[in-house]
């Protein structure tokens, strides 16, 4: 009997049509849990370094999470993981909704896609029967009317599909895969999909998921639960309403817009607009927010509800989540939010990344305006702010004229613009778009998060310290009474310490050591959520979450069986962190590449910038090239890899940490 | 036939506030597993919630009483614009749907409200009180209530005959 996860994985060869159920080894679980861990272990088991995003050995992982399909709250993430086309690395953007927990009660813990198919066509999983289904009558359909025709087809209202639109067919680098109230947005898995014809995924399950100590489980859960409970009856007071609750729900739940619209750069990640929230504007947008949402909807098995249900006069009803609501807007300088619900409509049904694609948009029309790109490439666009964004977007999705160019997103498309384009392209890290924040000060930690991290987008990386200094002394003393989920006390030296401004402020402190243990905390956070499938924003994207690395092992060990404790479950990611690093080392990724955005912050600071580099890369045991060394792979059992990596040259013969 | 003093025990769903996380079909399901909280599977809980996303229908509804026959006319609702599917009211294990039926042995499930435990569990944990828990004393007929065995053993029966039944059940307890 397999615990928590449900030990089998399915293998699809789109070539030759070939479908398989493989029994997985229990083994890999106890070294690498499930969802990223497992995902990461077989990628670089199988693909080879040569290997491209548009191959037809390019693997497509879709994964749940280990404790997807139990009862643990938020456990819902479903995980694909590819090469990308746009980085070139191994990417894993994750998704709510409903897809990963149907997989696993229809017995799977993966769906391993190869190859290609010669036509369209789609997968339908339901328990031991799986079948491609020819899906030419999908083909140009958007991707939340594919979900609906499918069920339809199927006559299976409970199955749970994910599917990609126009964006994805036509390979777009950021298209998305849709399902439910969720995308899987990052790095272009969407056009992974198109390359392989494989337009949707449908699945339903009517098998158990079982629990090695369930009663047990549930007492611990039930800890969770009250926390929970707590934390939504009690807002931390110390900071802005929208980071004092768990969830996401801000964007649906939360009006008041001042900070994103006034801190975050509008759009092609360049200016800020200080002031643009006005009572005329709150107003107007309170108003257009509530009319537009019908009702709040959460993912599987979750108490939160950051999704919802939009219904606007002239627009199909859809499902909205996340920031969505604002990049679309802010990227092309509308300030009426009606735009907002218009456009994402059509951009879900591209299946487009919404936080790449707006800022594309935005970064074509700034070429435009800079005389780069021409009339002729804006033929027949029309001259409003809205037209002009709808018809871009039209373009990209369609890959018609600029579009086509666009479609590769910003790096690649500066690229291939030239005559100066590239100049425009400053908000990349590793050739992906980034949150399209412009600030003042560096901020060290924000540097390793950006620079280092292999989900490489920004947002799913931070959390669970605050984001910024607190100006008063009382309120972090107040904040730090109540931390349970700090790993020790010392860290809340480092806040009670920090200070916007004078000596302990950035970018001196926190100090390149704090630093590093800091973003070490949190991406570890980051590695539990996603190898357990857990939402991040229970866990590892918000101010003091319901999980946390002191309840972790014990719902590990309960629903498993395994008996791991904290330190075991950090050394188990840790592996898997390694391996996901060294991969990407073996495909070309070093320390030149560890840069955030070039225009990010205003004020930079080469030579600190480079100590925190050496400082973080030692403590990671990483040597100055950004690559894990032998000593730390062998402690992770990971000798292979460390062999790997000396016999390409990648790390050299005995090389350790120099000065450690 | 003679009156007596019930506990009824009933749940009011407010599903205008249902967020459609199927919280409820997991902890019932896990709940009703031997051992209790050893397995979960929706698809064996005895509560399920209706979902038509993009048609802003989330629905919890109870299983009730087994039946053995399907019935003949279908209704169709409208409400607040909104058209439910044909059965989605229904509350009945019958033979035309999956719905309520174990997806092992296809045996009715019925909603127990819990039985023994100090509240339902899918009340307890519905954490957007769309299901409240209402208990009240009503002077009701005597009656045998069918327990969970014999409504199974009923449903076999129906699917294979009670002599067919009746003598596995020899066989097996001979055996035994
Ligand atoms: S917190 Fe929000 S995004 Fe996360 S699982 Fe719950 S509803 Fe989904
Ligand atoms: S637990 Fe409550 S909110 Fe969630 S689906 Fe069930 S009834 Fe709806
Ligand atoms: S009351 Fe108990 S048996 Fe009935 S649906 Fe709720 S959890 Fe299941």
């Amino acid at each position: 009997m397999r615990y928590a996860e449900a030990g089998y994985n399915l293998e699809i060869d789109l070539t030759r049509g070939n479908i398989e159920r493989v029994e997985t080894d229990p083994d890999l679980m106890a070294r690498h849990l499930g969802g990223l861990g497992t995902s990461v272990k077989i990628h670089y088991d199988r693909v080879p370094p040569e290997t491209q995003a548009f191959d037809p050995e390019n693997l497509l992982v879709f994964s749940n999470g280990l404790l997807c399909g139990t009862p643990a709250f938020s456990a819902n993430r479903t995980l694909v993981s590819f090469i990308s086309p746009q980085t070139h690395l191994l990417a894993y953007p994750m998704m709510g909704g409903f897809w990963a927990s149907e997989l696993k009660y229809a017995g799977y813990d993966k769906v391993i896609v190869r190859g290609k198919s010669p036509k369209l066509i789609y997968i339908w999983i339901h328990n031991d029967k799986v079948e491609i289904r020819d899906a030419s009558h999908l083909k140009g359909k958007g991707a939340i009317e594919t979900q609906e025709m499918i069920r339809a087809e199927l006559n299976e209202p409970n199955a749970q599909v994910l599917a990609i639109g126009l964006g994805g067919e036509n390979r777009c680098f950021t298209a998305s895969i849709e399902q439910s109230r969720s995308s899987s947005s990052r790095g272009g898995g969407g056009a992974v999909l198109g390359d392989k014809n494989l337009k949707a995924i449908a699945v339903r399950g009517t098998k158990p998921v079982h629990l090695a100590r369930g009663a047990e489980f549930m007492e611990h859960l039930k800890e969770v639960r009250q926390y929970i409970d707590f934390r939504n009856e009690n807002p931390i007071p110390e900071v802005m309403p929208i980071l004092s609750g768990i969830g996401s729900p801000q964007m649906m739940k939360h009006v008041d817009e001042q900070w994103h619209t006034e801190a975050f750069a509008w759009g092609n990640a360049r200016t800020r607009r200080k002031g643009f929230w006005t009572k005329e504007i709150e107003e107007s947008w309170e108003k257009s927010q509530r009319s537009a949402i019908k009702r709040f909807i959460s993912c599987y098995n979750c108490p939160q509800q950051c999704g919802a249900l939009i219904n606007i006069e002239g627009v199909p009803p859809y499902m909205i989540k996340c920031f969505s609501k604002l990049t679309y807007a802010m990227a092309a300088h509308v300030d009426d939010l009606d735009f907002s619900w218009r456009i994402c409509h059509k951009a879900f049904e591209y299946g487009l990344d919404s936080f790449s694609t707006p800022q594309i948009l935005a970064f074509g029309i700034e070429l435009y305006e800079a005389g780069i790109l021409t009339d002729e490439d804006f033929k027949g666009c029309p001259t409003d702010k809205e037209g002009r964004f709808f018809w871009l977007l039209d373009r990209v999705a369609r890959r018609e004229g600029i579009g086509d160019v666009l479609a590769d997103g910003t790096y690649w498309a500066a690229r291939r613009i030239g005559n100066g384009a590239e100049a425009f392209d400053h908000n990349t890290t590793k050739k992906h778009e980034q949150m399209n924040i412009k600030l003042g000060m560096l901020d060290p930690m924000y540097f390793l998060m950006y620079a280092t991290n292999e989900k490489i987008s920004i947002t799913q990386i931070e959390g669970n310290w605050p984001q910024a200094p607190f100006p008063d002394k009382e309120k972090r003393k107040s904040f730090v009474k109540n931390w349970p989920q700090l790993p020790n006390d010392r860290f809340k030296e480092y806040f009670l310490q920090w200070e916007p401004r004078g000596e302990k402020s950035n970018p001196e402190f926190p100090t390149p050591d704090m630093c590093s243990e800091i973003v070490d905390w949190m991406e570890m956070l980051h590695n539990i959520d996603d190898a357990l499938g857990i939402c991040a924003g229970m866990g590892s994207f918000c101010l003091k979450p319901p999980y946390h690395i002191h309840n972790y092992h014990k719902l590990v060990s309960a629903a498993t069986g395994m008996d791991v404790g904290q330190e075991d479950l950090k050394t188990i990611v840790k592996r898997s962190r390694n391996l996901h690093r060294a991969f990407n080392n073996i495909r070309g990724m070093c320390r030149a590449d560890e840069k955030p955005p070039e225009d990010h912050w205003k004020h930079r600071f080469p030579e600190l910038e480079e100590n925190l580099l050496t400082t973080y890369y030692r403590f990671k045991g990483w040597t100055d090239e950004g690559v894990p060394t032998r000593k730390l792979l062998e402690e992770l059992d990971l000798d292979y890899v460390a062999d790997d990596l000396e016999q390409r040259g990648i790390l050299k013969n005995g090389q350790d940490n120099q000065e450690n | 036939m003679a009156k007596i003093t019930k506990k009824i025990k009933t749940i009011k769903v407010d599903a205008d506030k249902c967020n459609g996380c199927r919280t409820c079909e997991i902890v019932c399901s896990a709940h009703h597993s031997t051992p209790r909280y050893s397995t979960v599977n929706p698809a064996a809980s005895r509560i399920h919630v209706i979902t038509r996303r993009l048609r802003d229908i989330w629905l919890p509804v109870f299983a009730g009483e087994y039946t053995p026959a399907e019935c003949n006319g279908r209704d169709k609702y409208v409400i607040d614009g909104k058209e439910y599917d044909e059965c989605a009211f229904c509350r009945a294990a019958c033979p035309s749907r999956d719905l309520f039926k174990d997806p092992d042995s296809g045996l009715p499930l019925k909603c127990d409200m819990c039985e023994g435990e100090d509240m339902p569990l899918c009340v307890e944990w519905c954490l957007n009180d769309v299901l409240i828990y209402e208990e009240r004393e009503e002077e009701v007929d005597e009656e045998v209530l069918l327990d969970e065995m014999e409504t199974g053993l009923e449903a076999l029966m129906e699917k294979f005959g009670r002599d067919k039944v009746e003598s596995t059940l020899n066989r097996m307890s001979r055996n035994g």
